[in-house]
Formats: structure tokens, sequence, C-alpha cells
């Protein structure tokens, strides 16, 4: 405790301040090499953007205006200059293919994402962690092995072959889970978006039936989703614990008769958290790109889906919004992650 | 352990309930790949689901009758008559239409929809300004010259069907004048607003649109024709046919629109559902550049017409899908030629390459967009070519990548598909059987020019055609450009679009139609 209220100097104001700066400037530079190594490859690509805008048939001189008016007959280091110009004015552009500023499509579809990426990851956690910590328990024994087979099969088979059978079984024939979509459709348009994440906004209206229809929707992707994490999760738990479990304070631990469980899921598992907070937040960030399969096999209007079609029409400033957003969502999860460490580790302060 | 599991499972039903129920019974519900609407505005919309969504939300001039195409009729414009000059048109507005703002139609509205297409000029607007309109005289040429009646004035005296089917298309649709100038900004006519919202009177008014994701519509119950039963039309965007399938067998749908043959394969059984199909104007074709040595070679273009087989494609890949059809008039179009002299012959195919010089084969590549059925008939094409010695290299690539490519002439063989424009005969002999300039740089780039087929004499057969007032003599100049196109050109031209879909069995009248803007949900009943 008496650290904390250690008063703070002169020196130490200067220090902060500068690790401050120095963070805001490496993120401002991430920012901009991630903005133009996608921008480089959008116009690499031998895609025409100028025909997602004006479809194949526009004649000639219509094809000659929009191209110009998307700026496309400018040398690239000015397009490029033009457009960081406008992202710094807050003007992501507007899209090409559904006609929106980008800011407002990311506004729909990044809430989607985010919310099946965050059950998908509890799911993952909730399952995987456990897991791990039974299979290092067990090691080379039979709970191990029927682990490892189970996180080998969420490894290696397709998510959108799992996903349709999902469907084709819980859905179709047991009738047990709703379909595609992130609600029924006649639900659809009774709640005014506020946050876009359904759970909330439907919690907020106090619309419970709609919460629940959502919830039911979640379900099923959400596990397809996060079966993923959950085989990566469980892996890396198990590691951790196997290597913490030979300790000598598990040892002393044990010598001193405390009990099993508390010895493993008190004591090591203790030990473990700080790297695995890593290995969680790199799985989440890495589910809140989107997953393009599952958003395509569950119609599910997401990041993924709305970033791939973007890419395939050559749409440049919606691929770029979402790049920025996905590089966002992935340096903040960074911080997070370096924050939790200090919080749960106290080597680290 | 076992009671947690319980626990957790009794959870989750509470959570859950029992899932699936039917559609509400003043509802029809879609699933419906929607995702190449890139515009709401009417004067844009240029694809397959926007002429849909425009036939169903807005009226236009006048339409055609989808059993016989032959017969056009008065919608907006109650009657019309052509002056003897043959390039004035006088429309009398039907009265009494109204507007989902509550505003009456007028002839003001009709004049103005018009004009604003022209003066946007997005990529439609060419079906209006080939009749000589420009954004400078088209206040004059089109107007309004009293409260109901408007006139037209074209350039030259065409042929009248040729004007009439092009205001059939979606360009025709009258939008309202007030209320899309309300939102006009920067003078764009309001075109920015009418990209996401509606300002039309026909029998269903937009409420909600999520690009890629949600369409909802709401019947107008003071339709000037009669209000649709169905109140409201739910379509949400389901790319997967699988997951289509499914949502209709459970019937959470009461209609699936992109349902594959081996999908429809699996609904036959089905007492619950029924299919529906309807030919529509689209065509298979490949196109061979000319400006490769061995595809310049008129026994070479012969040759490989002779190398698809037609019949066993149609059988057994597209099965049911599309129908074979080998001259660029789909059929159900004034004067389409329906013979079909090409059929699987190799050892024909390797005599007519001998003669071209090609005695020991051939190598060429095909651009083939990664994408059902494309790829599939890329590859039977493939199998059936190297009967005849011709060796094809399909280059799988996304669409966009495909026509880029195209559309620099850099291909040897372009497998793709065409749909008209508009009803109209010149629609495909525009594209197919016209090249005015076949320079590098010319400023039009019809499917002739992106083959870089050279045909002075063809082009002005095409012209001539255009300008025929008689209906049947016109007719027999398109017949006799095709049977010339047919075997001489660069195009092989292969199948005709069928659009299928499948509906519940308690799903009755819904229309589809011979073009896509002719797909009517206003008649459906459900029981």
């Amino acid at each position: 405790m008496a650290r904390l209220f250690k008063p703070i100097t002169g020196n130490q104001t200067t220090r902060t301040a500068a690790r401050v700066t120095g963070i805001v400037i490496s993120v401002a530079l991430t920012f901009l090499g991630l903005l133009f190594v996608t921008f480089l490859i959008g116009r690499v690509v031998p895609i025409d953007p100028v025909l997602a805008a004006v479809g194949d048939r526009a004649p000639a001189d219509v094809y000659e205006r929009v191209r110009i008016e998307l700026g496309l007959n400018l040398p690239l280091y000015q397009q490029f200059f033009i457009y960081i110009t406008k992202i710094l004015h807050g003007d992501l552009g507007n899209s090409i293919l559904t006609a929106n500023p980008v800011a407002a499509d990311i506004m729909r579809v990044f809430p989607a994402t985010l919310e099946l990426a965050s059950i998908a990851t509890l799911f993952g956690v909730l399952i995987g962690v456990p897991a791990g910590v039974t299979a290092a328990v067990y090691q080379g024994r039979w709970p191990d092995q029927v682990i490892r087979v189970i996180g080998l099969f969420g490894y290696s088979v397709p998510v959108f072959w799992l996903g349709l059978m999902g469907l084709m079984l819980f859905y179709g024939r047991l009738d047990w889970l709703p379909g595609p979509g992130r609600l029924d459709m006649f639900y659809e348009g009774i709640v005014t978006p506020i946050t876009g994440v359904i759970l909330i906004d439907s919690a907020i209206a106090r619309e419970w039936e709609i919460f629940r229809n959502a919830m039911a929707h979640l379900i099923l992707p959400a596990i397809i989703l996060g079966y993923y994490s959950l085989a990566y999760i469980s892996r890396m738990t198990r590691s951790f614990m196997l290597e913490q479990l030979s300790q000598e304070y598990i040892v002393t631990a044990r010598v001193k008769g405390m009990a099993e469980w508390r010895v493993i899921w008190v004591h090591a598992l203790g030990n473990v958290w700080v790297p695995l907070i890593t290995v969680i937040a790199l799985s989440y960030g890495g589910l809140l790109e989107g997953s393009v399969l599952t958003e395509t096999v569950f119609a599910w209007p997401g990041l993924g889906f709305y970033l791939t079609q973007s890419l395939l029409s050559a749409d440049m400033n919606a691929v770029l919004g979402a790049t920025l957003v996905v590089g966002t969502v992935f340096i903040g999860i960074n911080l997070l992650s370096d924050l939790l460490y200090r919080l749960l580790d106290p080597r680290a302060k | 352990m076992k009671r947690w599991l319980i626990i957790l499972m009794s959870l989750t039903m509470l959570i859950v309930g029992s899932a699936g129920a039917a559609t509400p019974p003043n509802a029809l519900v879609m699933a419906w790949q929607f995702d190449d609407i890139i515009t709401l505005d009417p004067a844009e919309i240029f694809e397959f689901s926007g002429a849909e969504y425009a036939g169903n939300a807005y009226d236009r001039l006048i339409g055609f009758e989808v059993d016989n195409v032959e017969n056009i009729y008065g919608v907006v414009a109650e009657s019309w008559t052509v002056g003897a000059d043959g390039k004035t048109y006088t429309f009398v507005i039907r009265p009494g239409i109204t507007f989902a703002s509550g505003n009456p139609l007028t002839a003001e509205d009709a004049a103005f929809s018009l004009q604003r297409t022209v003066i946007l000029d997005k990529s439609p607007a060419f079906i209006l300004t080939q009749f000589g309109f420009t954004p400078e005289n088209v206040r004059d040429k089109i107007r309004a010259t009293g409260s109901h009646t408007m006139v037209i004035e074209t350039d030259k005296a065409y042929a009248p069907t040729f004007f009439l089917y092009c205001l059939t298309a979606t360009i025709g649709s009258v939008v309202e004048k007030a209320e899309v100038m309300k939102h006009e900004k920067n003078g764009d006519l309001g075109h920015e607003w009418l990209r996401t919202h509606y300002a039309g009177s026909g029998p269903f008014a937009l409420k909600t649109w999520k690009a890629s994701e949600l369409l909802m519509l709401e019947a107008n119950d003071a339709y000037w024709d009669g209000a649709p039963a169905m109140k409201r039309v739910i379509i949400r965007h389901i790319p997967e046919p699988a997951t289509q399938r499914l949502l209709l067998e459970k019937g959470d749908v009461d209609i699936a629109r992109n349902l594959g043959p081996d999908q429809l394969k699996g609904l036959q059984g089905d007492k619950n559902i029924r299919i529906l199909s309807s030919p529509k104007g689209g065509l298979y074709y490949l196109g061979l550049n000319q400006k490769h040595p061995a595809l310049a070679k008129p026994q070479v273009r012969q040759a490989l017409k002779y190398l698809i087989d037609y019949d066993g494609i149609a059988g057994s890949i597209l099965d049911g899908a599309m129908e074979v059809h080998q001259a660029f008039l789909p059929k159900g179009f004034l004067g389409a030629l329906e013979d079909k002299p090409f059929k699987l012959d190799p050892e024909k195919a390797k005599a007519l390459l001998a003669q071209a010089g090609y005695a020991d084969g051939l190598k060429l590549t095909m651009d083939t967009r990664n994408n059902f059925p494309t790829l599939d008939l890329a590859q039977a094409i493939q199998s059936t070519f190297a009967m005849g010695g011709v060796t094809l290299e399909i280059l799988p690539m996304d669409g966009k990548q495909a026509l880029t490519k195209y559309r620099a002439r850099n291909h040897d063989i372009y497998i793709g598909r065409w749909g008209p424009d508009y009803q109209d005969p010149h629609t495909n002999a525009d594209t197919f059987a016209r090249n005015p300039d076949n320079s590098d740089n010319a400023k039009s780039k019809p499917l002739a020019w992106r083959n870089a087929w050279d045909i002075p004499e063809m082009t002005q057969k095409a012209d001539a055609a255009v300008m025929e007032k008689d209906p049947q003599k016109r007719a027999q100049m398109y017949l006799d450009i095709q049977r010339e196109h047919q075997q001489t050109s660069p195009f092989v031209i292969m199948f005709q679009d069928i659009e299928v879909a499948a509906e519940r069995t308690n799903v009755h009248n819904f229309i589809l139609g011979p073009s896509f803007d002719s797909n009517f949900y206003r008649f459906v009943t459900k029981n």
C-alpha cells in the first residue's frame, strides 16, 4: 500500500509524459504503416474499383467521370495523402458498395462481430481453461488424451462445415436452436439500435423476448467460433500448468498438507493467469477481425463479411476503414492486456 | 458432474425455449442474395436485385405483359400517341395515383424523373440518352405540357417499340419531384439521399434498408391498382444456399431465391415446397479475343463451337437452371432465333482446326469467375475441348478481376454471362453485333469491342433494324443478323438462364417474370 502513496516527483512526471508520448508516437506510426500497406495492396490488386461503382455496362464517359470523381487519375502518393488528410479530419469517406459513409457502415457491422466474438471468447475461456488444467493434472492419462482429441478436432475441421452441420442438427433436426441471422426475421426493426449490440439494446429497451431471441441466435455461431479458441486456450493452459506443477513451491504446498484442489486451482493456476491473459487477448483480437466463413454460414452481418466483400470490389475506403478498426482493436487489446498484467503480476509494477 | 450438466442444459433450454415458428400470415418473408444492390435510386439502379426492388416499389411509365412481352401496356401513362414525324410521343398520365407521401402524381413528376436520369448520367442513363437527350436539352425534349400530359421528342424516328420498351426499364420509374428536391445537395437532384431512401408510388414502400443485410417493404394500402395482400415483405440477405434451404424447410422463410441444383434436388420430394421457374434473358457465352492469332481464324471459331457438349451440360451441371440457346437474342425477345446448329462433334472440329493449320492442337487460356456455375461450366468445356486437341487452361479469378482484364482485351477466352438492359432486341444487338470503333481507345466498349471483332457491315445492319417501324419486318431483320452472327462471330453462345425459386406451398401468386424488374410481390397471398 505504501507505494501507492509515494509522492510524485517532478522527475517522474517528465518520465511519465515521455512514456505516454512514446506510446502515442508508436501507435500513430503503426497506424500509418498499416494504412499505407493496406492502401498499396488495394491499389496493386488487379481489380478496377470504378467497376464496383458504375457496374460493367456503364458507357465510357460515365466510367471516366467516376474515375476522376474517385481521384483514381491522380498519382498513388497523392491519393494516399488525400486519404490521410481526410482521416485526420475524421472522414473515412463513403463506401462504394453500400453508398453509406464508411463510419456508419462500421458502426453497423462491428457490434455484430463484437457480440459474437465476446460470447465466443467467453465460451473458449470457460471451457478451455478448466480443460487445460485437467489435461495438465492428468498428463498422459485418458482425460488428457480425450481433451487433446477434442482440441485437435476444433483445430482441423473447417468452420464452414462445422457451422452447416450444427445448423442442420440443432436447428434443422432437433429444433433446439433458431436459424441463421442475429434475430428471427419478424423481430427485425423493433428495438432502436443504440450500441448496435442487440443484447445490450434489447436490455435497455426492456424487450426481454428479443433479448432471449438474440441470445438463442448467438449460441450456435458463438460455440462454433469459440471452439477454435477453446482448442488453442486449452493447449496453452496445459503447457503453462505443466511448467508450474513441476515448481518447488507446489511440492512445498503439497508437503505442507494443503488440499490438492487448492494447490492446483489456486496456487498453480494463479501463476498461470499472467501468461494466459496474453493468449486469451490475442485469440479475442483474432475473433474481433470477424470470421468470414462463420458469418457467411450464419448470415451474420459482421466485420469479416463486410471487409471481404469490400476487398473483392476494391472498395478501398471501406477496406481501409475496416482495417483501421481492426488495427485499433488489436492495439487496444494489447494495451489492455498490458494493464491486466500489471494488476495481476506484482513484479510487472 | 452429471448434475452440473443437467443444470446447464436446463438453463440453456430456458434461454432458448422452443425455436422455429411459421411466418406471419400477412407478411412475405424471403431469403435472397442481394449484396449486388449498391443503390436504391431508380436513376442509378442497374443490378439484378436493385431492378427487382424498383419493380416492386416504383411505378413505371409503361410495362409489358410477363407472359407475352409483345403486349405493352400503360402503367403511370394511361395512353400515348406517336406523332406523324415518328419523333414526338405524347403521354396521358393516369389520374388518381398518389405517392407514399400522399401527394398526387402528375406529369411534372414523370417528366422530372426522366430528365433527372439524363442529367445525373449514371450507368443506365444511356437507355435514354441513346434517343438524343442530353443534360442540356432534356428539359425541352421531355416536358410536362399539362398537369396530366407529357411530351417527349426523340432525335430520330426510331422504331416505336424500341423507344417504348426502353421506357419499361427501371429508369422509367416515377419519383416524386417535391420529396426528392427537398433532399437536394449541391445540385445532385436528391441523388445521395435517394440512394438509401424512397420517394415512389408503387405497391410497396421502403421501410428499412441495410445493405447486404435486410430489405423491408411495407404495403401501400392506397395503391391505385389494388392494395397488396401482404402488409410487409421482409427480405434477408442469406449468402449461403444451404442455409437458405434449411430456412425454407423449417418454414422460417416463405421463399428461397438462390438454391443450387444440389438444394433443389433435395427438395423435390417435399410436399410443403413448390419449385417455380421462369426463363430470364441472361446468356452464358464464351468471348474469343480476335487479337489472338489463332482465335481470329474463322475455322477455329467454328471448331470451338463444335467442342461443347451443350445438352450434356444443361442436363447434368445446370440441371434445370439453364437451357441450351445459341443466338444473341434470348427466347422471349422480339425476333429471337431459336435454331441450335451446334452440338458436340470432335471429328468435325478437328477437321476445321486442321484447315486452319492447327492439326497438332492448340493451347488457350480462359478467364473464369470462381463461382457456380461458371467454374463448373469451364471444367466441362475444358474436357470437351481436349477431345478436339485444344488444351484449355482455366484461370480462376474473382469476378471484378476477370472483368477488369476483359475490358482491357487481355484475355484469350472469357466465359461470361450477359443480361439484357431492357426488353428490346437492340439491347443485345447493340453489344453482340455492333462495334462502331474497334480502336483501343474507343468511346463505347460493347462485347464485340471487348473481343476486338471489327464488323462495320453488321453494325450497319443493326443500326437499320433499330429504325424499322414495322415490328414484323424488324423481327425478320434481327433473325437475319443472328443467323450470320451465329456462324461467324467470336461468341460461343451456349445457354439461357432460367431463374428458379422455391416457395412454401401456402404461398400463391409470387410472379417470376422474364426480366429481373418483373418479379412481382404484389399479388402474393398466403393461406
